[in-house]
């Protein structure tokens, strides 16, 4: 069987031309940044040019090679722009380094079967490109948000003192304010005391719907399905003002058994949902079973079938809770003022007022959603494991 | 004599039992709706906690939807269930309001403290009072403001550099609405201030503020909220934009950003309450109760304590002190001010009350072109 050859890559003209244009695409963020983007452009394409032949020639371990790139990079942006130079600069020169190494080495062919065309393997790496560039898109806004959260100014602005990573330019006022302005403290007690009971209502309700309707004998199935889901195809703005004048009506207008009972109608169908599909894996003969031992129906909901439809459960109850948290719409109609949520203090207080106390509300939002999120997976798999679900 | 000293006392009692009567009577919580930011804070300072420490046992709750208040007041007058005791809204707000049967009819001089020399309240407010349901509070202006760092050696100084691209190139940042931008426009244009609204009744003159807002189109950004023009001056974006005096005397004192006013055709303009018609009577008597103490000379004067604008009783204007936690003189910095006020424009309420709707269609059609 003959060893199969590493096919060898052109430096001139497949490296060089590559490593310029990354180059290039740098030195246009930096020249724009210091408003001469022609000048940037030309630079940084010059630049990884001469980077990637110096290091294809010159430096045969990529480890040395990427570190010599990222301590240069770092110390050019030191000397033209200071300590957040130095950072940007390292960013910048570990990048061009690793995409040298990863280019002239041919390992840029890894993920790819050795008989794929040229074409493919530029298919390839430009779908993995597009992966990352859909993850860089998603998260950039979010991260965006924390650094901003400390700024020592009043503005949602990075400032010079914050960009040069000075201690004066971050501060936690805005995490201060929040723990101490009686606003956001009142809109935070009323987010914790109206999504939870939102959210016991959804699923209670939620899942004995879908367990009804997933019995084949009950009549008009399908048309009360699309009923009991409506409120989340209808424009939430039409439900908002319905909820607004019925409640009005009937005296819930303005009460917390009002925001209550909306946000349950709108997490409802989540629930639905979610259950709906895991029933769809549920054994009915489970149930038979029970019922063959002498187990009541209730008995067996609880010891038979709750155990197994947990996870949709616990899922369409996370989504029914994160709705009522983030929601603005229906509570700006069917609340009032005394039932002020946190995204309502966040959407009155960015009309008004924009202060970065705002950022530091949604920082803290991020972490405990990330948190909750990490939590129910960890049970989850814990559970599985338990049953013998899954293997790991 | 004795019938007379009868009569007397017989008044006193009965006015005694008219105060116990209206006193057990008054509702305990109360919704005020207001603007958020600054100035909410400002009339919490200035009337709210002083009125709380009065009457301990009244809750007051703040609603920020002053801006939505003409919408969300006909959805609660449909709906029948009025939850908001005490509406601040802008003049032509609520001349609408009053207009159209929302906004409680009063008098100035039964509902409002006279001013400490008594003269009586109609007089001491005087035209400020726009309509008849309308309790003004304070006078501000829509003015711009200039990054101080980005103009040169010569500051703009004339209400038409914000039209001069050259002098001064450079995004500015414009309310999104006709109301103040129409009338700049035709000052710019040649038109005479008191011409303004004769011309702007006119096609061609709707036209030709359009046309001259259209040289500059591509460089401005648009704001709806107040808030907006601030953010953006701080962080450079713009070199010039409009806005309410008090948050860019705010920009300027308390957050230290390089910003200057531009005083120049700055247009005057009325915040003020409204009591929404038809609140059950003890939530009334409450809100009278309120009113009373919250739009007296001294309150008004208190108000300028914490936000740059101008108290609309004249009685108030010599009690104007200094701000509340940076100490400096708070005259100065009004609107109303001599050296502030060498030219204003003075805004046409109840002319944009009959043509707003038309203008503001034709002004989005403009602007999406």
């Amino acid at each position: 069987m003959r060893k199969f050859k590493k096919p060898a890559v052109d430096l001139i003209r497949f490296v060089l031309p590559l490593m310029a244009l990354a180059g290039a695409g740098f030195g246009f963020l930096v020249g724009t940044a210091n408003d001469a983007p022609f000048i940037g452009l030309l630079l940084g394409a010059l630049c990884g040019a001469v980077l990637s032949l110096v290091l294809a020639k010159f430096v045969p371990s990529p480890r040395a090679g990427i570190a010599a790139a990222t301590v240069l990079f770092a110390l050019a942006g030191f000397a033209l722009a200071g300590t957040g130079g130095l950072i940007g600069g390292a960013v910048i020169g570990f990048v061009l380094g690793w995409l040298s190494y990863w280019l002239a080495t041919g390992r840029y062919r890894a993920g790819t079967p050795v008989y794929a065309t040229p074409l493919q393997v530029l298919w390839h790496n430009t779908f993995k490109f597009i992966c990352a560039a859909i993850f860089f898109f998603l998260i950039a806004p979010i991260v965006t948000v924390i650094p901003l959260s400390f700024n020592a100014e009043n503005f949602f602005t990075f400032t010079p003192a914050m960009l040069s990573f000075d201690p004066e330019g971050y501060s936690l006022k805005h995490y201060r304010d929040f723990f101490t302005n009686p606003d956001w403290q009142q809109a935070l007690a009323n987010s914790v005391q109206i999504a939870p009971a939102a959210t016991l209502i959804s699923v209670t309700l939620g899942t004995l719907a879908a367990i009804g309707l997933s019995q084949p004998h009950v009549p008009f199935r399908r048309a009360i399905m699309a009923i009991l889901i409506s409120p989340m195809i209808v424009p939430l703005i039409i439900s908002a003002a319905g909820m607004y004048f019925f409640y009005s009506r009937i005296g819930l207008q303005g009460t917390y058994i009002g925001v209550v009972l909306a946000h349950a109608a709108l997490g409802i169908p989540f629930v639905i949902i979610t259950v709906t599909a895991t029933l769809v894996g549920f054994d009915q003969s489970l149930t038979r079973a029970a019922a063959n031992m002498g187990a009541d129906p209730v008995t067996t909901f609880f010891r038979v079938q709750m155990p197994l439809i947990l996870p949709g459960v616990i899922s369409g109850g996370l989504f029914a809770f994160i709705t009522s948290f983030d929601e603005v719409v229906v509570v700006l109609f069917v609340g009032s003022a005394g039932q002020k949520t946190l995204p309502w203090q966040m959407f009155t207080g960015l009309r008004e007022q924009i202060s970065p106390t705002i950022l530091a509300v949604a920082t803290i939002l991020v972490v405990i959603s990330i948190l909750l999120l990490t939590l129910v997976e960890l049970l989850r798999r814990r559970s599985e494991r338990l049953r013998g679900l899954s293997p790991g | 004599m004795k019938s007379k000293l009868a009569i007397l006392m017989c008044g006193a009692a009965l006015a005694a039992t008219g105060v116990q009567a209206q006193d057990a009577k008054m509702a305990d919580s109360m919704t005020i709706v207001s603007w958020g930011g600054a100035y909410q804070k400002s009339q919490i300072n200035a009337y709210a906690e002083p009125y709380k420490e009065k009457h301990p046992e009244v809750e007051i709750v703040w609603d920020e939807s002053s801006n939505e208040a003409v919408a969300k007041l006909r959805a609660m007058n449909e709906a029948g269930n009025i939850t908001w005791d005490l509406v601040d809204v802008v003049a032509a707000d609520a001349i609408r309001l009053c207009d159209e049967g929302l906004a409680m009819e009063y008098d100035p001089d039964e509902l409002l403290a006279p001013a400490p020399d008594g003269t009586p309240a109609s007089e001491d407010f005087g035209d400020l009072i726009v309509s008849d349901c309308y309790i003004p509070q304070i006078v501000y202006s829509t003015t711009f403001g200039y990054r101080t760092d980005m103009v040169g050696d010569t500051p703009p100084t004339n209400i038409c550099d914000v039209f001069d691209l050259e002098k001064y190139p450079g995004k500015r940042a414009l309310e999104k609405r006709p109301i103040n931008n129409m009338e700049w426009a035709l000052l710019c244009d040649g038109v005479a201030k008191g011409d303004v609204y004769d011309v702007l009744e006119t096609e061609e003159g709707q036209a030709r503020a359009l046309a001259k807002l259209d040289t500059i189109k591509d460089q401005v950004i648009w704001w709806s909220s107040g808030a907006d023009t601030p953010q953006l001056l701080a962080d450079g974006e713009v070199v010039m934009g409009s806005t309410y005096n008090g948050r860019l005397f705010s920009l300027i004192e308390e957050q230290n950003q390089p910003v200057a006013m531009l005083w120049d055709a700055q247009v005057f303009d009325l915040d003020g309450w409204i009591i929404p018609a038809g609140l059950p009577e003890e939530r009334l008597a409450r809100v009278k109760d309120f009113l009373m103490f919250a739009t007296d000379t001294q309150r008004l004067a208190d108000q300028a304590k914490y936000i740059s604008y101008g108290p609309a009783r004249s009685s108030s204007a010599p009690l104007v002190g200094k701000h509340a936690e940076l100490g400096i003189e708070m005259a100065p910095h009004m609107p109303t001010d001599p050296a502030n006020a060498k030219n204003t424009f003075l805004y046409n309420y109840t002319w944009w009350a009959d043509y707003r709707d038309d203008l503001d269609a034709k002004f989005q059609a403009w602007l999406a072109q």
